[in-house]
Order: C-alpha cells, then sequence, then structure tokens
C-alpha cells in the first residue's frame, strides 16, 4: 500500500506545531499502525531527518501508552483496540491518514505526538487506591465475600489502562470515563467501601483542577474506549459523589 | 454542601434537574394548547385559569422563569468551559463516528430554541403581561383563543415556530435520557428510559408543530 501521512509535527511544549505531510510506500496491510510509523521513521533517520515521536511501550494493548489521534478519532478507526492493535488492513492504498497527537489543556503536548498524561496519576493519587497494611499480616483477598455480581462489575472497571481515549473522544475533553472506572472498581467492593466517601469526593475535585471538561453524556468515551468501560460507571461517580457531598 | 455548584458533578445535576422540570412544564403547556384544537371554550376556560389563578401567578410563573434562565446560563456556562478543556483543536475530529448529532450540538439545539423563546415572550408574554399588570384591563375570560388563533395566520411565525419545536425535538432527544443518566441511574431501567425519552422527543415537539399547522389551515 502506498499512503499519504499528515502528521502533527512539534519540537517542544513551548514551540507552535504543524501539520507535515509524508509519503509512506509499501505498507504491508499485516503490519500495525506503530509498526508503519517505524518504518517511516527509518526513512526518516537515513535522510537525516528527526524521527516522528510518539508513545508506546508493551504493543500488545495491556500498557496504554500508544495514543494517538487517527482520522479524527482516538486509535483509529477500529473499535475495543489501541493504536499498537491496529492493523494497517483497516485502510486502503492510497488513503490519506492524519495522525494528531491527543488534545486536551490538561494532556499538554510534549513533543510531536507524544501528550503528558501525567494529569491522570494525579487523580489517581488523589484517591485511587485503598490504604492497607501491607506489612507481613496482609488478609487474603478472598477471604471477604464478594458477590459474583458486583466482582465481574467491579473487574471491568479496573480493565481500564488509563490510555486518555476517553478525554481525546469527548468534544469537551472530559475525564469522566476515565475516573468513574478508578471510582468504581473500589466502590463496588468491601474493601473500597472503608474509603469510599473521601475517594469519590477527592478524586473529583482533582479531576475538575486538572482543568478536564464537563461530562453532556455523549457516549464518545465508552465507544472509542479500547477496555470497552461503560457509561455505567460515570453513572455510579455520580450517584458516590452526590452521596458523598450530602453526607459531607 | 456549600460550594456544590462548584464541582463538575453538580453543576450537571443541576443541568438534569432543571432540564427535567422544564420537560414536566413542557407537558403542561402542551396539553392546554392541545385543547385549542378541541374547542376554544376550553382553551379559554384553562387560559383564563391559568392567567388568573394566584399560584400559577405569584408562585410557579417565577419559578419557571427562573428554571429557563439557570438552565440556559448554566449550559453557556458549562459549553465555555468545555471548548476551553480541549485548548488546541483538532485538525480532524470525527465525531459521526462516536456519537449521535443531537449529543454533540445541545448548545446549537439550545440557543435555537432560546431564540425561539425570546419570539415566543414578544408574542405573548410580554402583551400578556402589559395587558393585565401595566395597563390593568378587566379580564375577559374569552379573549385568549382569538390571541392564540390570530399568531398563527402569517405562514413565516408558523415556519419559525415549527423549525424550533424541530430543534427542540434534538434537544430532547438527547436531554431526556441524558438526565437521568447525570443523576446515577443507569440500571435494568435504562433502555425503558431511553424508549420513553425518544418518544417524548418525538411526540410532544410534533405536537406542538401540529397545533400550529392546525390553526394556521384553520383561517
Ligand atoms: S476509560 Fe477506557 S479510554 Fe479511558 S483511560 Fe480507561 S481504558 Fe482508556
Ligand atoms: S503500546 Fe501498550 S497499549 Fe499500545
Amino acid at each position: 500500500m502506498n499512503l499519504k501521512l499528515k502528521i502533527w509535527r512539534q519540537k517542544d511544549a513551548n514551540t507552535k506545531g504543524k501539520m507535515v505531510d509524508y509519503q509512506i510506500s509499501d505498507v504491508s496491510p499485516d503490519m500495525s499502525f506503530l509498526e508503519m510509523l517505524d518504518v517511516l521513521n527509518e526513512e526518516l533517520i537515513e535522510k537525516g531527518e528527526d524521527p516522528v515521536e510518539f508513545d508506546h511501550d508493551c504493543r500488545e494493548g495491556i500498557c496504554g501508552s500508544c495514543s494517538l489521534q487517527i482520522n479524527g478519532e482516538p486509535h483509529g478507526p477500529d473499535r475495543g483496540i489501541t493504536t499498537c492493535q491496529l492493523h494497517m488492513r483497516m485502510f486502503k492504498d492510497g488513503d490519506t491518514i492524519t495522525i494528531e497527537p491527543f488534545r486536551a489543556k490538561a494532556f499538554p503536548v510534549i513533543r510531536d505526538l507524544i501528550v503528558d498524561r501525567s494529569s491522570f496519576d494525579r487523580i489517581q493519587q488523589a484517591g485511587g487506591y485503598i490504604s492497607v497494611n501491607t506489612s507481613g499480616n496482609t488478609i487474603d483477598a478472598n477471604a471477604i465475600p464478594v458477590n459474583k455480581h458486583d466482582a465481574d462489575k467491579a473487574f471491568d472497571a479496573a480493565t481500564c489502562i488509563g490510555c486518555g481515549a476517553c478525554v481525546a473522544a469527548c468534544k469537551n475533553a472530559s475525564a469522566m470515563l476515565f475516573t468513574s472506572a478508578k471510582v468504581s472498581q473500589f466502590a463496588l467492593l468491601p474493601q473500597g467501601r472503608v474509603e469510599a466517601t473521601q475517594r469519590v469526593l477527592n478524586m473529583v475535585k482533582q479531576m475538575d483542577l486538572e482543568g478536564f471538561g464537563n461530562c453532556t453524556n455523549t457516549g464518545a468515551c465508552e465507544i472509542e474506549c479500547p477496555k470497552g468501560i461503560s457509561l455505567e460507571n460515570i453513572a455510579r461517580m455520580n450517584s458516590e459523589y452526590l452521596s458523598a457531598s450530602l453526607e459531607g | 454542601m456549600s460550594g456544590l455548584l462548584k464541582s463538575s458533578i453538580a453543576r450537571k445535576v443541576a443541568m438534569a434537574l432543571s432540564g427535567l422540570f422544564l420537560i414536566i412544564f413542557l407537558i403542561q403547556h402542551f396539553t392546554i394548547n392541545f385543547t385549542s384544537v378541541i374547542s376554544a371554550d376550553l382553551f379559554n376556560e384553562f387560559s383564563h385559569f391559568m392567567g388568573t389563578n394566584f399560584v400559577v401567578q405569584a408562585l410557579l410563573q417565577p419559578v419557571l422563569i427562573f428554571g429557563v434562565i439557570f438552565h440556559f446560563v448554566m449550559g453557556f456556562m458549562l459549553e465555555i468551559k468545555n471548548r476551553q478543556a480541549r485548548g488546541v483543536k483538532y485538525v480532524q475530529f470525527n465525531g459521526s463516528a462516536n456519537s449521535s448529532w443531537a449529543s454533540r450540538n445541545m448548545i446549537i439545539s439550545g440557543a435555537v430554541v432560546l431564540a425561539f423563546l425570546a419570539l415566543h415572550f414578544y408574542d405573548f408574554w410580554v402583551p400578556e403581561m402589559l395587558y393585565k399588570y401595566v395597563e390593568a384591563n378587566p379580564e375577559d375570560p374569552s379573549r385568549y383563543y382569538a390571541e392564540l388563533v390570530h399568531k398563527f395566520e402569517s405562514p413565516v411565525r408558523t415556519g419559525i415556530y415549527a423549525l424550533a419545536f424541530v430543534l427542540l425535538a434534538f434537544h430532547l432527544w438527547h436531554g431526556f435520557s441524558s438526565a437521568f443518566q447525570t443523576m446515577g441511574v443507569n440500571n435494568k431501567y435504562t433502555p425503558f428510559i431511553k424508549k420513553f425519552g425518544y418518544t417524548y422527543a418525538v411526540v410532544i415537539p410534533a405536537g406542538f408543530i401540529f397545533i400550529a399547522l392546525f390553526h394556521y389551515f384553520n383561517h
């Protein structure tokens, strides 16, 4: 396949960026999207140009580092996948592909396609944990009975890999799907109930402080999420938040 | 509870509650308007009651006006904040791949409804207030039907009226079930709430348009 790529290039956080056009030929449909970018970068390096910087780590859909807004959608046109799992067979010979960084005020661009997602870490640090004594007298998790339905829902929420596609897809750059997944994975379990009130208040407060937008329930996040995190989690976070603020 | 309206979720809930309040009001408004299709006397009777009843005029009317203003002001504020949250705009943003037009354009449908409400106030509410409270005319319980019918003589007005209700339909299409989701209701009743919301979003605006066309063609 021969493709035309339009890629966002930006030297650093303080420099203005712009879209730059590249041609790439002999792309195999079996390549992953990141492999295609690897090929482009090798060509750029050979020509003595700066390679296109992008985030990646596991390349198997579990770490959440690979980002990229591809043709106007986070992780491109396929569903339930990350960019490292996107294959070039989703595109046709002669296509033009637009590649941009995830855009949000709370995700500033570091260079080219790499954005700083540490705002997610700070939301997590604000309450996305349980306080247990791990110094030698931990209790086996299975010693506390949890009903299957709740355990499954908590597990589903816990599959969020913090990739930020929900923010990138949302017209409001809202982080509600991510935050609600992190609230829900504990809210449904007895171990998480102990700190539930403070957790939801603190995490939502941090989410607002980071400058993410307000959810308007378009549902774009749920469709684009590589792990299929459900909007149900946002509803759960909202009701947790409301009862927590009425209590407090 | 103080400072509750400072958080994103509280603002959303305030939008949902004021929206649901306006949805309920719409049923009442529709029911009374619809009586104008059935009989002029019935419509006059209801309108006379609404126009002269103390509770309606002194209590419900201010609450309603507050509800409308609150919903709009909060809606615009949230829209501004949400635009700021994106920062740099995407060169390409394929919104239709993952969400409906109605859900992404609540600000447009809302602004059209707001513009329509301005016209609606100019047409009905302002003359009504002048008639009753400024000029202090004696109440004529049979005047309402004629006033209503008179407004639908012009094809332009009838057209604007119909168009505004189409946009209201889009607004309700997303707004109805969205309000429940915001208030934390997402369970086995959600599919029903969604279907009910879609039905409401079509039936009520279509009903208002029917009333307008009925009077227009009845001349
Ligand atoms: S909710 Fe989904 S899209 Fe958002 S960060 Fe988690 S895995 Fe990524
Ligand atoms: S590189 Fe780890 S999820 Fe894509």
